[in-house]
């Protein structure tokens, strides 16, 4: 059966206990659609509390070449939603880890959607993240997703304005995606001092859990934005990178012991 | 025949809304890192477009640097080409947008934007090119300023365009090439908007088309729109009256959006866009988006798009690297879904037939993108009655595109 946990009753679960959650993403469909439902389970198996799955778009403005890469690759492959969509569906059942989908809103407009909404959530997807759909243009998905039980995670930046961050933390779902950098994905070798900053703005307005994402890509930078107050790291680029190098078992390995090593970093 | 007297309609055009909206589309579909840097731009485009300082830096730079008013040139010899054996037939007038400094229309928008991000504080500029004639036309105006200039182009477009990458080197600009995708305008400004992202505090992104996320399909037309304000001018002072038709190409619609925007009030005027149908509309190979695209969201606006049936931007293909896109502007689309606007395509063949004999007839080498117009004058004169008077614009020179089309004609330069 898929988990029956919501993406906001897992975070919310570890921040009653003063836990930092991990939030694994990886690419559908790279290097293969087999590899990604097996990387699905042993992030499970390694520490992941929630799994971002990202889908692969032609045109991924919010990312860096590593994702870009991983993306080309897999449209290149012929991966459709439908395909990863499969995917969830049959490892949802195996996890109880809920999965929450990465994609731009061109692919979701297309289906329409009310129609896409219902696609995912009969596949046993949880959550929903549009790094392009801003809170301006978010209204309508936010309402109809929150009628079929989806969470719709909204992003905050580091150019937020304080009147933004409230809007913003007031409408997001599950959790507030807080951006660390101004930029795009990608791995950075340090974490921007402003994150400290703005969690704590942050959590003045809101008690929803706050996930830090976009340039950690070691354990060290996952305890430090714990130790800044975090309620969740996100690692994107630096799994996605070790997914795809060598044979997809020396991948698999490879991001099982790298998700392990964060976990234990912030637990 | 009456004709509606001369005013200037530009300030009574209520679109886009306060959401960016024209009907469906426009908005902005863009990471929330960009949304208070479009909303900075926005507000400083407000202050400055009424600012007498801005205002008159602006039409002497303008006038003295850019070479305005370009002149509405009558086509003797294309008329006569056209001309029915009654001697009736369109009148052709040509907006020579390719005499502007640069050669091409893209000057106004790129001197325009590049003094409001002055005023910003902004000190690095960053834009995308597909022919090269935006990326050119910026790293004038930064060389004129003294700024950093990056220029994001696609390889393919790096290799099509090379006189114009040379250009931009020599204007002491960076022209970064763009790998991915087919390495053409689409990925080119994928990467400028992710150079934006990363860079926005400091950074001002010169878009140099009418697309984009709100307000640059607003502020780029607006900044064009003196391309029909002289129209509307030099045609009262050329015949006493409005022209018929209007004719320009569309890529992103910029050069069109500028000759229209003066005249879509004018319900009297017709508007005729001409896409690239590329190798041909059945091949599946062309940029024709208006014709064959259905509405999504591309580069932060939601628009006719090019895209496959899991709403995948397919790629666009034309002999013309500034229309080789699979979006169009926002304007655009509401202009067809409203039929104020009318939309067609033309093949790189025809395109480059009519280019060749637009050279013959005017000694006018117009660039590929401009040809598509022209090439449209085939199919739309002997559907005429009487003899209208047409205004083309004639949006760009083609010196930048001699080596392409000395290849496709087999020649070896």
């Amino acid at each position: 059966m898929f988990t029956m946990t919501s993406v906001g009753d897992r975070l919310n679960q570890l921040k009653s206990h003063n836990q930092c959650a991990l939030i694994p993403f990886i690419t559908a469909g790279d290097p293969d659609l087999e590899t990604t439902g097996k990387a699905l389970q042993v992030l499970a198996e390694n520490g992941a509390d929630v799994i971002e799955l990202g889908v692969p778009y032609s045109d991924p403005l919010a990312d860096g070449p590593t994702i870009q890469a991983a993306a080309t690759r897999a449209l290149e492959k012929g991966v459709k939603l439908e395909d990863v969509l499969n995917i969830v569906r049959e490892t949802s059942s195996k996890i109880d880890v809920p999965i929450i989908l990465f994609t731009y809103y061109n692919p979701i407009y297309y289906r329409g959607l009310e129609a896409f909404l219902q696609q995912i959530k009969s596949a046993g997807v949880k959550g929903l993240i549009v790094p392009d759909l801003p809170l301006e243009e978010a209204e309508i998905l936010l309402e109809t997703a929150q009628k079929m039980g989806i969470e719709v995670t909204l992003l905050v930046a580091p150019t937020s304005s304080q009147e933004r961050i409230e809007a913003i933390a007031a409408k997001s779902q599950g959790f507030i995606y807080l951006v660390s950098v101004t930029g795009v994905t990608g791995m950075r070798t340090q974490m921007g001092t402003r994150v400290k900053d703005l969690l704590l703005d942050l959590r003045k307005v809101t008690d929803k859990p706050i996930g830090v994402g976009f340039g950690i890509s070691s354990p060290e930078q996952a305890k430090q934005v714990k130790d800044w107050g975090a309620d969740a790291a996100i690692v994107g680029s630096a799994l996605v990178k070790r997914l795809s190098q060598g044979s997809p078992e020396e991948g698999l390995q490879a991001i099982g012991e790298f998700c392990k090593s964060l976990k234990e970093a912030i637990a | 025949m009456t004709k509606t007297p001369i005013k200037t309609n530009s300030n009574t055009t209520q679109l886009p809304d306060n959401l960016g909206r024209f009907g469906p589309y426009g908005g902005k579909y863009v990471p929330e890192t960009l949304m208070p840097a479009l909303a900075e731009l926005e507000t400083a485009y407000a202050k400055y477009r009424a600012d007498a300082d801005f205002q008159q830096e602006l039409q002497g730079l303008l006038k003295d640097y850019v070479g305005r008013p370009s002149p509405l040139y009558f086509a003797e010899r294309l008329t006569q080409h056209y001309a029915r054996p009654d001697g009736t037939g369109a009148q052709i007038y040509l907006k020579r947008e390719d005499l502007n400094h640069t050669g091409a229309h893209k000057i106004n928008n790129a001197l325009a934007q590049t003094l409001l991000a002055i005023r910003m504080g902004k000190k690095r500029i960053i834009a995308e090119t597909g022919a090269g004639q935006h990326g050119v036309a910026t790293a004038t105006v930064c060389a004129r300023f003294g700024l950093e200039c990056i220029i994001y182009m696609g390889v393919q477009d790096m290799e099509r365009q090379k006189l114009n990458v040379f250009r931009m080197e020599l204007l002491n600009a960076t022209v970064q090439p763009v790998t991915a995708g087919t390495g053409t305008l689409k990925d080119a400004t994928s990467e400028a908007i992710r150079d934006w992202v990363t860079n926005v505090e400091t950074t001002h992104y010169i878009l140099g088309s009418v697309a984009g996320p709100h307000p640059y399909p607003m502020i780029v037309r607006d900044f064009h729109a003196v391309i029909g304000q002289e129209t509307r001018r030099q045609c009262q002072e050329k015949f006493g009256a409005s022209p018929d038709i209007l004719m320009a190409c569309v890529g992103g619609g910029s050069n069109a959006i500028g000759l229209f925007h003066e005249f879509i009030p004018e319900s009297s005027v017709r508007l005729i866009g001409v896409e690239a149908a590329g190798e041909s509309i059945v091949s599946g190979k062309h940029a024709a988006t208006l014709t064959e695209g259905r509405p999504g969201v591309l580069h932060g606006a939601m628009s006719y798009l090019l895209q496959d049936t899991e709403g995948q931007v397919v790629e666009a293909h034309s002999i013309s690297a500034g229309l080789d896109y699979p979006g169009v502007g926002p304007e655009h689309s509401y202009l067809k879904d409203t039929g104020r606007a009318e939309y067609y395509s033309v093949t790189d063949q025809e395109a480059v037939e009519v280019l060749c004999k637009l050279s013959e007839l005017e000694g006018i080498i117009p660039a590929l993108e401009t040809a598509h117009a022209f090439a449209y004058l085939d199919k739309l004169c002997p559907q005429l009655e009487g003899s209208p008077r047409i205004v083309v614009n004639c949006s760009g020179r083609g010196d930048k595109d001699v080596q392409t089309i000395a290849k496709y004609l087999g020649d070896k330069i």
